[in-house]
């Protein structure tokens, strides 16, 4: 079994971004950017279900610009076996993204796609449900553990209130949740092999896929702003506030 | 033309999330019409039906409904969609399951978590963990949303709707239910109680995060939730995580305990309309926005307050 894995290419999750004076977008400019981290997990369970002998190759494809490359450099380094680019410059949205999957999908014939639930740049969660729309295959979101047995693929999924175990006919997606694995660090020899690792480089109309945007961005701005509050000195002054002045107690 | 909203709730009982979600659907359209798919759901269907706004509520009952599964979920949105120009559901584990199975159905994008409801067709919607929030216009002719449910005050009850029955569509039938493994308590939910507390890496293992915060919780009626830290350190279940990648919650009263106030938790608890924070640290970020804060040790502090209450 082939397993596919679509990574994004974002602003760091350790960067505090900020918005554009004009109010048109978050400065993306000069910005330290790295793979999305649901999208590492992805990566990572992809690389443990083919060493666990589930899976014979792990092919990693990212939709963006020349500089997803880096990314996609970092998914071999990890332990993929190969990548695609499908390179754009336009901004895409998740429907476009899952079209182009869809592509990619039918051209590499994988029975499992593995992605990261959301991308922590625009917080959609939206692909891996439209791809497995796109595809008509059952989809297993939000999953903290994956079985695969034969045919069938038993996902544990984070739902509000506890968990879910669903069970997938395959061919299947499944989106990674935050406690699905601990993704590994590229070894430096890896990374040196990762740069020899095959990487194609395509078109979204290469997969006749229409990429084009359906939402308007009108403005961009920073969230309203708490003030810090006042500091009490004890738990007496803290409960007389509660109830008194703020009257939630 | 109608609004369909896709209702939240366990089939015994309506979710106040369904109500939340109804507040921004109102303020987009006034004719809405609540799905209620499930097994044995009427009790469901009859809340839906009592909440002041809604003009109708179908109920569509089939077994690969009882759990609300992705593929026959969106196969029933799908075969009535037609009849609507929005179809909205609340930003639960279940709302984003199967709202973007639908939207990519319907060759629509989705618009996901909105905050605010500009007009019928724009949204502001939180990006980057809530460090910007962005305004955006759908060009789509049908509109596919969800709602995060801590910026919408719940809609009454006072309302008078009919129930009819809705048709399933056929069950794809591409997945199966296994199990659920909820977490049983009698504490309040997180995404509706009035108070949370909440307990970060401060707490130092799982036995004293029981020891000092849920006898506090206890006296409270409070919901109790946890930073991504202390869930990672396995102080807490994962589904008490407060965060960009957990809840979302804007209870009247948060008590954030030992927890230093990442990005990532602020985004989840920042709308929260009192916020106290308790930390040794006095220039933990977590006081740039709380109400009150009081310095010290949380082992001393919180069972002195478990006594004040």
């Amino acid at each position: 079994m082939k397993i596919l894995v679509p990574v994004k290419r974002v602003v760091d999750a350790n960067v505090k971004v900020r918005v554009k004076a004009d109010g048109s977008a978050v400065e993306l400019a000069n910005v330290k950017m790295a793979m999305n981290p649901f999208d590492e997990i992805a990566v990572e369970e992809a690389i443990r279900l083919k060493e666990a002998g589930k899976a014979e190759e792990i092919i990693v494809v990212s939709i963006g610009p020349q500089q997803a490359q880096e990314t996609l450099r970092t998914a071999l380094a990890m332990g993929a076996d190969r990548a695609i680019l499908v390179k754009t410059d336009e901004q895409t949205e998740p429907l476009g993204v899952a079209k182009v999957l869809k592509g990619v999908v039918e051209a590499e014939q994988p029975g499992l796609v593995i992605l990261g639930k959301q991308a922590i740049d625009d917080d959609s969660n939206q692909t891996g449900q439209m791809l497995a729309a796109l595809l008509g295959w059952a989809q297993g979101t939000f999953a903290s553990k994956v079985v695969i047995d034969g045919d069938k693929a038993k996902v544990t999924r984070e739902v509000d209130g506890g968990l879910q175990t669903v069970e997938l006919k395959m061919p299947a997606i499944v989106t990674a949740d935050l406690r699905l694995n601990q993704p590994r660090y590229a070894s430096l020899p890896n990374i040196m092999k990762a740069k020899k690792k095959p990487l194609d480089e395509k078109s979204p109309a290469d997969y006749g896929a229409d990429v084009k945007p359906r939402l308007k961005v009108l403005k961009t701005e920073e969230p309203g702003g708490r003030k810090a509050g006042v500091k009490v000195k004890s738990v007496a002054e803290l409960v007389d506030k509660l109830k008194n002045e703020a009257g939630v107690l | 033309m109608a609004i369909l909203l896709i209702a939240e709730h366990d089939n015994a009982t309506l979710s106040d999330q369904t109500a939340k979600a109804l507040s921004a659907a109102l303020q987009i359209g006034s004719d809405v019409h609540v799905l209620v798919a499930g097994k044995g759901a009427k009790a469901a269907a009859d809340a839906a039906a009592k909440l002041k706004g809604v003009s109708k509520v179908l109920l569509a009952e089939a077994d690969e409904l009882a759990e609300r599964l992705a593929e026959p979920m969106a196969a029933l949105v799908v075969s009535i969609a037609g009849a609507y120009d929005t179809i909205i559901a609340p930003a639960t584990s279940s709302g984003k399951n199967v709202a973007p199975r639908v939207a990519a159905l319907l060759d629509v994008a989705q618009v996901s978590e909105i905050i605010e409801v500009v007009s019928p067709d724009t949204f502001k919607r939180p990006i980057y963990a809530g460090n910007a929030i962005q305004t955006v216009q759908s060009t789509d002719a049908k509109k596919v949303i969800t709602v995060r449910t801590a910026s919408f005050q719940a809609a009454p009850e006072g309302g008078s709707a009919a129930v009819e029955t809705a048709k399933a569509a056929a069950n794809p039938g591409l997945s199966s239910f296994v199990e659920n493994k909820l977490s049983e308590t009698d504490r309040p939910e997180l995404t509706s109680a009035k108070i949370i507390i909440s307990g970060g890496r401060a707490l130092g293992s799982a036995e004293k995060f029981q020891e000092v915060i849920l006898p506090v919780a206890d006296k409270l009626g409070a919901a109790v939730g946890a930073s991504r830290a202390a869930v990672d350190a396995g102080y807490a279940p994962n589904d008490w995580q407060v965060g960009q990648t957990g809840k979302v919650v804007a209870p009247d009263l948060y008590i954030a305990v030992g927890i230093s106030g990442a990005i990532q938790h602020l985004a989840g608890m920042k709308d929260s309309k009192v916020i106290v924070a308790i930390n040794k640290d006095e220039e933990a970020p977590i006081f740039q926005v709380a109400d009150y804060g009081l310095v010290g040790d949380l082992f001393v502090i919180l069972p002195e307050l478990q006594k004040a209450l």
